[in-house]
């Protein structure tokens, strides 16, 4: 539970007058004294169901932390629903390639509030060693994200730690998606290099029309090869193709 | 000595009419015989490859399009032609392994698809279209494979920036018309459009198939990969030798010791150098508990997919046994990273060999218990049995290899037919099912987990003691005494650790037998300290290909089965 006084749980004391000279009214407390917004976050900090967005190598770590063997049940986390709209704490375990992206800002999207997200493995939380054309560096660049949990893949306790500090984090009623990112992600659309925010509605939203982006269209074969300005045959440049 | 074709496939080859236009190359022993091809004559070349008796090349295995725009020296190649197309085949019947290389220029390099003598050679080259812009002539549907539709330029030519990327959106992904591929006709209430997957607890999070159903029934299918495609070959082209091998961990990350061992050996090939015995015992038996793992999870997975959670449990219990022991090996549990060129990067544990030992009884009861409850199942054997069906012919010609090809009759493993780091001494079988459908498959797994171990008894009854690591100090560092107190030891250490292995200039086709097929990796070095080109050979890749035309015909709940019993690693299929 959080180390801050005004969020601790429960006050408990007695109010009813004893039924009879030395017999207490009952074994218990009478009342209990709290706010409500601690009284639900607590429900909800232990009450977890996960949606694993499992991509790679951490979706197989992932299995065994559902598993008996390290059993997520005792944290009240173990119901795992594959439906975004039946589960409030999103696990991203592996890597998210630019193909995938648009996949997972439209599970996070579909996700009801409140919902909370953790980036399992260095590849979620960073791109991790796969820093190349295809992959997202961070998917931070996406979504937000709540808890870190680094390893490639983590181990099972790291993962579990990882859940026990969103649990803390939920009682202290702070929220990741509240936040404004700072964060700008450099991509090509075209030709032109951008910067987009990160986690804005401006990347990835579907049905997005804003933008010049425009050539899905692929060159036809060996179009991308003549439409290059410089010697063909030893060009350096990557071959930029044809604007349709 | 020198790898060469076998005299009846070589003379036929030369003897008839292909005299001028068909080269047989010299190349070193290690590697496989290879031949040279005008594009022009490719198709007919191919089509004698596979029909004429004297070769019967029957398995299309693999495309390795190499960009040799950076090669120099003896290695560059002649007259501009820049790509290199390095087509694999394999004779089931013959046992023998060809590399038929094409030749391309720089500007509009084209050749003719392959997919009329290989169906197989269908996805192989969409493939090398996306990543290296070669076109193929009479291809019925070249685009875009791994990356998506907004992508620009050709990823792994080499004057493509590694840190480029482009805005993927929705609109990016799979654009597909199905009622285009059926004559089923559009009916609101009973024929509609079902994407399945990526995000599909079948479809591992990253696999994705539209499907036109007509009611239950699958009428059109067309599947996508690339969602998990994170440029291991680009990366590895900047990465020294062993940088590469965590790489190749996170390939299929269900059996990761056995990618590591594969292109330890592949590099070792090239090097010329040897693993002690106790090297190899070693990698055989963390290779055999790494297949057992892999088909423990692909069972336990295909079964929780059809309804049948409780077998999960069971089998996910030997491989927390087998993720300890690989803990004490080397620290990690999953993606090891414990190999090494010239070995392994530390000796086994002392324990090592009782350990493994005491492991086996563990697994056999819980391979046991899931037998019990699977096998004779009625219901298992109504969701498997005759569903998923790939006859022997098709598996041939969608390039099947691994338990998937034994499961349809034809017995063809690497570790039996060509042996490598030991195999040859090993008393086992290769399980066989003629049917080829999801219950053989199943069956195929379940021997083969038992074979393993009766491998791993093997090794470990006379486990060989003395070092683990080969005493090439210009591959393996030396050891810290002689670091510390030789001059030699010291400069061997610098030089290992600042730069790296030096592979001689060459070109490989090494293979192994990988969890669910073969492993293969077409490596080509130029001398520097770094892979020039590395192509993997992904045993799952022909299997999702084919999986779009398996499905057709049979109902969504058996796709989901077939899916899982051919046990797709997303890792490797997309790299």
């Amino acid at each position: 539970m959080s180390k801050n006084p005004s969020l601790s749980l429960p006050i408990a004391g007695k109010i009813a007058p004893p039924l009879a000279p030395g017999v207490p009214s009952t074994s218990g407390s009478d009342f209990l004294m709290t706010k409500l917004d601690v009284l639900v976050q607590w429900a909800q900090s232990n009450s977890l169901w996960p949606l694993p967005f499992g991509t790679a190598c951490c979706a197989i770590e992932f299995m065994s932390v559902v598993s008996s063997h390290y059993d997520l049940a005792r944290f009240g986390a173990e119901v795992v629903r594959f439906s975004p709209r039946q589960a409030d704490l999103l696990i991203v375990a592996g890597t998210v390639n630019d193909k995938l992206a648009p996949v997972l800002k439209k599970m996070y999207d579909q996700m009801a509030d409140p919902k909370w997200v953790i980036s399992m493995g260095v590849c979620a939380c960073t791109g991790g060693f796969y820093r190349a054309y295809h992959v997202v560096q961070g998917i931070d660049e996406i979504i937000p994200v709540d808890v870190y949990v680094a390893g490639g893949p983590p181990t099972p306790e790291n993962l579990m730690h990882g859940i026990i500090e969103l649990q803390q984090k939920i009682m202290s009623g702070e929220l990741a998606r509240q936040r404004e990112s700072k964060t700008l992600v450099p991509i090509r659309v075209g030709e032109n290099p951008l910067s987009i925010p990160a986690y804005s509605d401006g990347i990835m939203a579907p049905g997005r029309t804003a933008g010049p982006h425009e050539m899905t269209q692929m060159p036809p074969i060996g179009e991308a090869e003549h439409s290059r300005k410089a010697d063909p045959e030893n060009s350096a440049e990557p071959a930029p193709g044809k604007r349709s | 000595m020198s790898a060469t074709l076998t005299v009846p496939s070589a003379s036929a080859l030369l003897e008839r009419k292909f005299a001028e236009r068909v080269t047989i190359e010299s190349r070193p022993e290690y590697d496989v015989p290879t031949i040279r091809v005008e594009s022009e004559s490719l198709l007919e070349v191919a089509r004698f490859l596979r029909d004429d008796p004297s070769t019967a090349f029957d398995l299309f295995l693999d495309i390795a399009a190499i960009d040799r725009l950076k090669l120099t020296g003896s290695m560059a190649p002649r007259a501009g032609l820049r790509f290199c197309l390095n087509y694999l085949l394999y004779s089931t019947k013959r046992n023998e392994h060809l590399r038929v290389r094409v030749e391309l220029p720089a500007v509009s390099p084209s050749v003719p698809s392959l997919i009329p003598v290989w169906a197989a050679a269908n996805w192989f080259e969409r493939e090398v279209w996306d990543l290296m812009g070669i076109g193929f002539a009479g291809h019925p549907n070249l685009k875009r494979l791994l990356t998506h539709n907004g992508f620009f330029g050709h990823a792994l030519r080499k004057d493509y920036e590694a840190g480029q990327r482009w805005l993927c959106t929705e609109e990016d992904l799979l654009q597909t018309d199905l009622a285009a591929q059926t004559d089923v006709p559009e009916d609101v209430f009973e024929t509609m459009t079902l994407n399945f997957g990526p995000s599909h607890p079948a479809t591992h999070g990253t696999l994705r198939i539209a499907m036109r159903v007509d009611g239950e029934r699958i009428v059109a299918a067309e599947g996508e990969c690339g969602y998990l495609h994170r440029c291991f070959e680009k990366m590895s082209e900047t990465h020294t030798w062993n940088q590469v091998i965590p790489y190749c961990d996170r390939l299929n990350y269900c059996s990761p010791m056995i990618n590591g061992n594969g292109y330890a050996r592949a590099v070792e090939t090239m090097l010329g150098i040897e693993v002690p015995a106790r090297g190899k015992a070693a990698r055989i038996v963390l290779d055999e508990f790494s297949r057992i793992m892999d088909h423990l999870v692909c069972i336990g997975a295909n079964l929780v997919d059809i309804g049948a959670l409780t077998n999960f449990w069971y089998a996910f219990q030997p491989r927390e046994e087998i993720y300890s022991l690989l803990e004490a090996c080397c620290g990690a549990r999953l993606t090891a990273s414990y190999s090494r060129i010239g070995g392994l990067s530390n000796d086994v544990p002392d324990n090592f060999v009782e350990w493994s030992r005491s492991l086996l009884p563990k697994i056999t009861e819980k391979v046991g218990e899931v037998g019990t409850l699977i096998t004779k199942n009625r219901i298992a054997m109504k969701r498997l049995r005759g569903t998923g069906v790939v006859s022997k012919a098709d598996a041939l010609a969608w390039g099947f290899t691994g338990p998937c090809l034994r499961a349809s009759g034809v017995g063809y493993d690497v570790r039996k037919d060509k042996p490598y780091g030991g195999y040859d001494a090993l008393d086992f079988d290769v399980p066989i099912m003629a049917d080829g459908d999801n219950y053989a498959r199943y069956l195929v797994r379940m021997e083969e987990m038992k074979q393993s171990m009766r491998i791993i008894e093997q090794v470990v009854s006379r486990f060989p003691g003395g070092p683990i690591n080969s005493d090439d100090y210009r591959v393996v560092l030396p050891p810290k005494e002689m670091v510390y107190n030789e001059m030699e030891g010291l400069i061997y250490h610098f030089k290992t650790v600042f730069e790296g292995i030096k592979v001689p200039e060459g070109e490989i086709y090494s293979y192994c037998e990988g969890a669910n097929g073969e492993l293969g990796f077409s490596i080509v070095s130029d001398g520097s300290g770094f892979p020039y080109r590395i192509k993997v050979r992904p045993p799952c890749f022909p299997l999702f290909a084919a999986y779009e035309k398996m499905v057709i015909g049979g109902m969504v709940s058996d796709a989901v089965a077939t899916l899982g019993t051919l046990n797709i690693i997303a890792g490797e299929l997309d790299r």
